[in-house]
């Protein structure tokens, strides 16, 4: 369970959880769910673009989702929030249903790009997913404060002159950059419930900004090494049990908050 | 004429079935799009799809046809987040995301069993892309049955929804039962989800319901027009992507059995929405409405 292959496997998916973990944190706070959701998946299409043409496809990733967070971000200017990221994400997905349907292996390549293969991970993939990760852990460190800030209260961010458009555009790159990363590991659908799962039931347990995000980091660590454990022992796909885990330590989170005040704590 | 319509696209029975369903699905899928578009519920209407898979993967599963799997996982599920208070601004956006996030981890196994029952071997793409090709003609009457069902239902609902969609307040002191109406809205669209889902996969399927509306919403005055017109964009783009797709299958590569419907349908709806930006269609109350019903979250 720890050799060859699994090894690499174990290594991924730590560093796939921190950087869910730290992330998702950031999404849950400034509200940003469906942009969490929609990156992943429009990256996808680079990957099966990338597959097509020979190339890494974290490249094809990186490109795509990157792409992405730009067109939610220039959309968003001039028209709603939510309809420039629906629209954003379906293009994208569109494109990546064309790119697989000329690949040989049609059906096993969407299901392992959507869903993850979390048990094919070479030691090729692992470097580019261990650098990319800490490019963007870096990346927030960096912006932590002005982050935090322009999240929590954008109003007095924006009289201190951080201008929330380019805020949301930097935190939407770095997103992009973590989850394409991520997406050969646990597929482009089920980062997002590594991302927002343990994100929001850390917020529910502290409401101190530095310990929800450890608490987030763990429990996305937790929900990866068992789903790994488990998915070993039955050879269910690991999504499964990571959107399992997700929701099982939000609904944990809220019951917590529920019994420890009679107020409950506002998801963001 | 040979050029643009290939060999048999006329007398060829699955794209007539295609036509036929495909202009009842989208124009039902751009009128419901325009309420959901007003109301805000864009992320609703995506994660009801995304969670449809769910149903679709189950249906292929348990050997029943795919769409009545969309429906029941659908409206369940939108059931579920009425209670849980999707309603509320305020925290729904997380809720729907976690609910989102359990539905996908269970897609995710279904369509791994799927797979391993060796008889569905592409059942990860049918349901993700869809597959109007094989739409069966014993599914036809209950496609349009229910498109024509959401349709009526939306349209006799217009008045008190349009009105509890921009103002909830002035609706509530006027008797309208705002909470009652939004639970009706979120039945027909995760109906209009589903068959979407049909045509161009479920993934994609917030394509033709937001697409459209959100094209319409720009560039036509009042309720009516708006839902006029994204009927009519929707089912162009619906037959055009047929069309495309149905001559596309001399295209390179070669030997790839032509290019995916709803990869057409998709660009064409963006494309749709783009082309409002470029021309000087846009008028300005509608930009003032837009921005003053932007919601903060």
């Amino acid at each position: 369970m720890f050799t060859g292959l699994m090894l690499n496997t174990w290594i991924a998916a730590t560093a796939v959880a921190i950087i869910g973990g730290v992330t998702g944190f950031f999404a849950v706070l400034r509200g940003s769910t469906f942009a969490a959701h929609a990156i992943p998946n429009g990256a996808f299409a680079g990957a099966a673009g990338a597959n097509l043409l020979g190339f890494n496809p974290i490249a094809g990733l990186a490109l795509f989702s990157v792409a992405g967070a730009l067109g939610i971000a220039g959309l968003s200017r001039r028209a709603r929030h939510d309809v420039a990221t629906a629209l954003t994400f379906v293009l994208m997905l569109g494109i990546g249903a064309l790119f697989v349907s000329w690949s040989t292996e049609y059906a096993q390549e969407a299901y392992s790009l959507l869903f993850g293969e979390v048990y094919g991970v070479s030691t090729n993939e692992v470097r580019p997913i261990i650098l990319l990760g800490a490019i963007s852990i870096m990346l927030i460190l960096i912006m932590f404060r002005p982050l935090m800030l322009s999240s929590a209260m954008p109003e007095v961010a924006a009289a201190r002159g951080l201008s929330p458009d380019l805020m949301e555009l930097a935190f939407l790159v770095v997103m992009a950059l973590a989850t394409s990363m991520t997406v050969p590991v646990v597929g482009a659908l089920l980062m997002f419930s590594l991302m927002i799962g343990p994100a929001a039931a850390a917020r529910s347990f502290t409401a101190s900004p530095v310990l929800a995000m450890g608490l987030s980091v763990a429990l996305a660590l937790v929900s990866v090494w068992a789903g790994i454990v488990l998915s070993y022992h039955t050879s269910w796909p690991l999504g499964f049990f990571v959107g399992m885990f997700g929701a099982g330590f939000f609904l944990l989170g809220r019951g917590w908050a529920a019994i420890r005040t009679t107020r409950v704590i506002p998801l963001h | 004429m040979h050029d643009i319509f290939a060999a048999g696209f006329f007398s060829s029975e699955p794209v007539h079935t295609a036509l036929l369903v495909g202009a009842v699905i989208a124009i039902t899928s751009a009128v419901v799009g325009v309420f959901t578009v007003t109301r805000g519920q864009s992320f609703a209407g995506h994660s009801l799809a995304d969670i449809s898979v769910t149903g679709g993967s189950g249906a292929i599963l348990v050997g029943l046809n795919q769409f009545w799997g969309y429906l029941a996982f659908g409206a369940g599920v939108a059931a579920f987040m009425e209670l849980i208070g999707i309603q509320r601004k305020r925290g729904r956006d997380v809720a729907t995301g976690v609910v989102l996030g359990a539905a996908l981890g269970l897609s995710a196994l279904f369509l791994y069993l799927d797979t391993e029952s060796s008889s569905t071997t592409g059942a990860t793409v049918t349901v993700m892309f869809g597959a109007i090709w094989e739409i069966t003609s014993s599914t036809v009457p209950a496609l349009i049955v229910s498109a024509v069902l959401a349709l009526f239902t939306v349209l006799a609902l217009a008045r008190p929804l349009l009105l509890s969609s921009l103002s909830p307040d002035i609706a509530a002191a006027r008797g309208v039962p705002v909470r009652l109406i939004g639970a009706a809205f979120l039945m027909v669209l995760a109906i209009s989800v589903a068959l979407s889902a049909v045509i161009i996969g479920a993934i994609l399927s917030t394509a033709l319901l937001i697409g459209p509306a959100a094209a319409a919403l720009r560039i036509s005055k009042g309720p009516i027009k708006a839902m006029v017109t994204a009927a009519a964009i929707g089912t162009a783009a619906t037959w055009l992507g047929i069309l495309l797709s149905y001559d596309s299958h001399s295209w390179p590569p070669a030997n790839s059995g032509g290019w995916p419907v709803s990869f057409f349908v998709v660009a064409l709806v963006v494309l749709a929405y783009l082309a409002t930006y470029i021309s000087g269609w846009r008028r300005p109350a509608a930009q003032e409405a837009e921005q003053h019903s932007c919601s903060p979250a």
